[in-house]
């Protein structure tokens, strides 16, 4: 390398030693840089306060471990039979499959007003603020309080966990419907139609995929959550009797098969799901 | 000098369905090669069998005196370098800064270590910056690669193949994805490195007249098979026909 | 085209929702659901929240030891997802397209990504309270392992969306595997992958009261304590203190959110 090509290139910066950088610090670089050490700090004085009642570590994990090879390796039945047992996962899916359709339903009609491009912007934020709220309240905890008023039972649990689906529901039908092509909705307006028109012949027949396929991917998730609501809440199905197979019968072969029956169907589900989105999601991310 | 010699390739990922077949090819050092065909004719698995991105089923290659087959997965990193690749979609890391985007290409020279601190020596930046400089780059350094236009950002894919100090470079459709203002500026940049710094260069394109213009020498793909090999001007009307099949007729108004 | 299609399966669409008027009856008759008492019982429950919305200063009083449980609560969620993210990033490395090793190794790190995902939470709960008991441990190894198994597939899903062109560059210009991970994979989704673990973080709050409930510990059992004990003031301040916090999470999440991506 010649002094007079570096005459050339005069536009380098250089750090104090005199090197030529090649790192630039930004806003960008410094906010990453500081969440990373927030999460390692926190994570770190996190394990150090935990409240951990001198517990043995190495002999709970050898139980744990010993426990997960009896659940997985001899898996067996001892209340109920098969029969029952696949009665109860009906429990659990239909739980799923209410709640994820009346919330879809209702869902429906709120996002369309949630969505900045269908409605006014008051009312869009003031369904932002609400959804968020109920967001932020925990599924079981919605349950628990709706259990106050309707008793335990299937009620309670379908409409706390319909609250949460719509929470989930609204965010994600709005922002399809804001993906629509603001020149199909100006050409419609143009032509005289009025809002529902709108919504009827433009709006739902060019996200219909998409909205299924959110609709699924909820039925996914509430299955999952029927099963913890089962356990948590006295719901009842598959849930339930993991709970007592665990928590009263001390029964680790029965816990192996409820779980693996559990995994089966949500593995089922989840690659019918994948299917679904596959076909009529792609590109779009689920954060 | 004859720096790469391609003897008998065939690749194929099912039986009886090749990809490539029977490709024999003696390139001269400092050559500009295009190689057209239409899309499907293998263009991009050929360029990416040179540098054993992708294993042929058959035949043999020599690069620069060593036959590439025989070597070991240490040995072909090192060869690699000897090879810049630039490709269509550019492929920068879109969130890094362009100068360490461009010395990426000396992480072949580099160990482990070395490469993932970053440990690059001041000449080897001066270097990055100087290559920054001719392309007409150098006020970008700075910048996160996802704020460059496309033809910048190839640019920049450029001076990365460049820094490795190659005899060869592959292009896989450098212009494809740019407006013809910016792939003039691409193609004058290629042509330029071709002659001035007597690198070899295979281009895959699939503008004829481009290819024209530029080439020293045409190769015409056809599912896989050469169909044309010969200089620019002998590239008419009938040769055109037998590159591209019966569907060449909006390629002939150039 | 959508719309098209739309219109002339009239009858298609009809079809649907027959179907789906019987799957909703069946599974209502199933889970012994009754529609009408739950429409009578809404009322009922929103009076009921409306009038219970205001936390007393008898309340207020437990206010340090429900901070205290929920302090406990955060720390178990990002301890939890900080290190699942962390271990995560390996599976998905050797699980993506761009980064795999081999087939055998990708094919297998996505199996088990699945099995974590996908064996519930309350399984892992219920499991682990049998040796570790009701300790923070229990709570702190359930979320893991189940934030563990859907990082993985987010991890996979990002690498693969974004990393295949520079890894290919990289590997074209003869740089070695830990130097491709290094230079381009990790600065090329470090963002999005910050982005899930701060997701993570959220949700884990809300999963981590579930897991509470039934393994008796932290803010959860807080919570089941009152609950049962019908003291619904301080159930509304337990649920008010966590929808503060989760709404807090998020806004910062959305902030970090909008700078790095």
């Amino acid at each position: 390398m010649t002094i007079a090509k570096d005459h050339h290139v005069p536009r380098f910066k250089q750090t104090n030693a005199g090197k030529i950088k090649i790192k630039t610090w930004g806003k960008r670089q410094v906010v990453m840089f500081t969440t990373f050490l927030a999460l390692f700090l926190l994570t770190v004085y996190g394990f150090l306060t935990f409240d951990y009642k001198g517990i043995s570590f190495v002999q709970a994990v050898t139980d744990t471990i010993y426990n997960v090879k009896v659940m997985f390796f001899q898996p067996a039945m001892s209340h109920f039979t098969f029969g029952e047992a696949l009665g109860q996962v009906g429990v659990t899916i239909g739980l799923g499959i209410l709640s994820t359709i009346i919330g879809a339903i209702i869902s429906l009609f709120l996002a369309l007003f949630a969505a900045k491009n269908l409605s006014s912007k008051t009312v869009s934020s003031a369904i932002i603020i609400v959804i968020t709220f109920i967001r932020a309240v925990p599924t079981v905890l919605w349950v628990l309080i709706f259990a106050i008023a309707a008793g335990l039972g299937s009620e309670a649990v379908i409409i706390g966990m319909t609250f949460h689906s719509i929470a989930f529901l609204v965010k994600a039908y709005s922002e399809a419907f804001e993906e629509i092509d603001e020149g199909v909705l100006e050409a419609l307006r143009a032509g005289g139609a009025n809002w529902w028109h709108i919504v009827t012949h433009a709006v739902i027949p060019s996200t219909t995929s998409s909205l299924l396929s959110w609709t699924f991917l909820r039925f996914e998730t509430n299955f999952t959550v029927a099963v913890a609501m089962g356990a948590a809440a006295g719901a009842g199905g598959i849930g339930f009797e993991l709970l007592m197979a665990s928590n009263f019968y001390f029964d680790l072969r029965e816990v192996g098969f409820i779980t693996y029956l559990i995994l089966i169907v949500a593995i089922a589900f989840e690659l019918l799901s994948t299917q679904l989105k596959k076909r009529f999601l792609s590109g779009t991310s689920m954060s | 000098m004859v720096l790469l010699q391609v003897d008998h390739i065939s690749k194929h990922y099912e039986k009886d369905k090749p990809v490539l077949s029977d490709i024999s090819l003696h390139v001269q050092q400092g050559e500009f090669i295009s190689i057209i065909g239409p899309s499907g004719a293998g263009k991009s698995t050929f360029l990416r069998c040179i540098n054993r991105m992708i294993d042929i089923s058959s035949g043999e290659i020599h690069f620069d005196g060593t036959n590439m087959m025989a070597l070991n997965k240490r040995n072909l990193r090192k060869n690699r370098t000897k090879i810049g690749m630039i490709f269509q979609h550019y492929n920068l890391v879109s969130r890094l800064t362009v100068i360490e985007n461009v010395l990426h290409g000396r992480l072949g020279y580099k160990s482990t270590f070395q490469g993932v601190l970053s440990l690059f020596k001041e000449e080897e930046k001066r270097e990055a910056f100087h290559l920054l400089e001719k392309l007409g780059m150098a006020e970008h350094a700075y910048k996160r690669c996802d704020q460059l236009s496309g033809g910048q950002k190839q640019r920049v894919g450029i001076a990365r193949a460049l820094i490795q100090s190659p005899k060869l470079l592959l292009c896989d459709e450098p212009i494809a994805s740019l407006d013809p203002s910016s792939s003039k500026i691409i193609m004058d940049h290629l042509k330029e490195i071709s002659t001035e710094m007597n690198i070899t260069c295979i281009v895959n394109l699939h503008q004829v007249d481009v290819a024209k213009k530029y080439s020293d020498r045409i190769i015409g793909l056809n599912a896989g098979e050469i169909v044309y090999n010969g200089a620019p001007k002998d590239l008419l009307e009938r040769e055109i026909r037998e590159i591209y099949g019966a569907n060449a007729a909006h390629l002939m108004m150039k | 085209m959508i719309t098209g299609e739309y219109r002339s399966n009239k009858k298609q669409l009809t079809i649907f929702l027959l179907l789906l008027i019987v799957v909703m009856l069946a599974s209502a008759s199933f889970t012994e659901f009754n529609f009408i008492y739950s429409i009578q019982t809404l009322p009922k429950a929103f009076t009921w929240i409306i009038s219970n919305l205001f936390i007393t200063e008898q309340a207020l009083e437990k206010l340090p030891s429900v901070m205290d449980k929920l302090i406990e609560t955060v720390f178990l969620s990002i301890t939890s997802t900080t290190t699942a993210g962390v271990s995560a990033l390996f599976l998905a490395l050797l699980g993506s397209e761009a980064t795999k090793v081999n087939d055998f190794f990708a094919k297998l790190s996505r199996v088990i990504a699945s099995v974590y995902r996908n064996i519930p939470i309350v399984a892992w709960a219920l499991i682990l309270l049998l040796s570790f008991g009701q300790n923070a441990l229990t709570g702190y190894f359930a979320l893991f392992l189940a934030t563990f198994g859907f990082l993985v597939r987010a991890f996979i899903e990002t690498i693969d969306e974004t990393s295949s062109g520079s890894v290919e560059a990289l590997q074209a210009s003869g740089a070695t595997y830990f130097q491709i991970v290094m230079k381009a994979v990790i600065p090329e989704c470090l963002p999005q992958m910050m982005s899930w673990i701060l997701y993570m973080i959220e949700t884990n709050i809300r999963s981590s009261t579930l897991v509470g409930i039934l393994t008796g510990t932290g803010i959860g059992f807080m919570f089941d304590l009152y609950y049962k004990n019908m003291n619904y003031e301080v159930v509304t301040l337990i649920t008010l203190s966590i929808v503060i916090v989760v709404i807090g999470i998020e806004l910062i999440s959305n902030y970090v959110r909008r700078v790095i991506l």
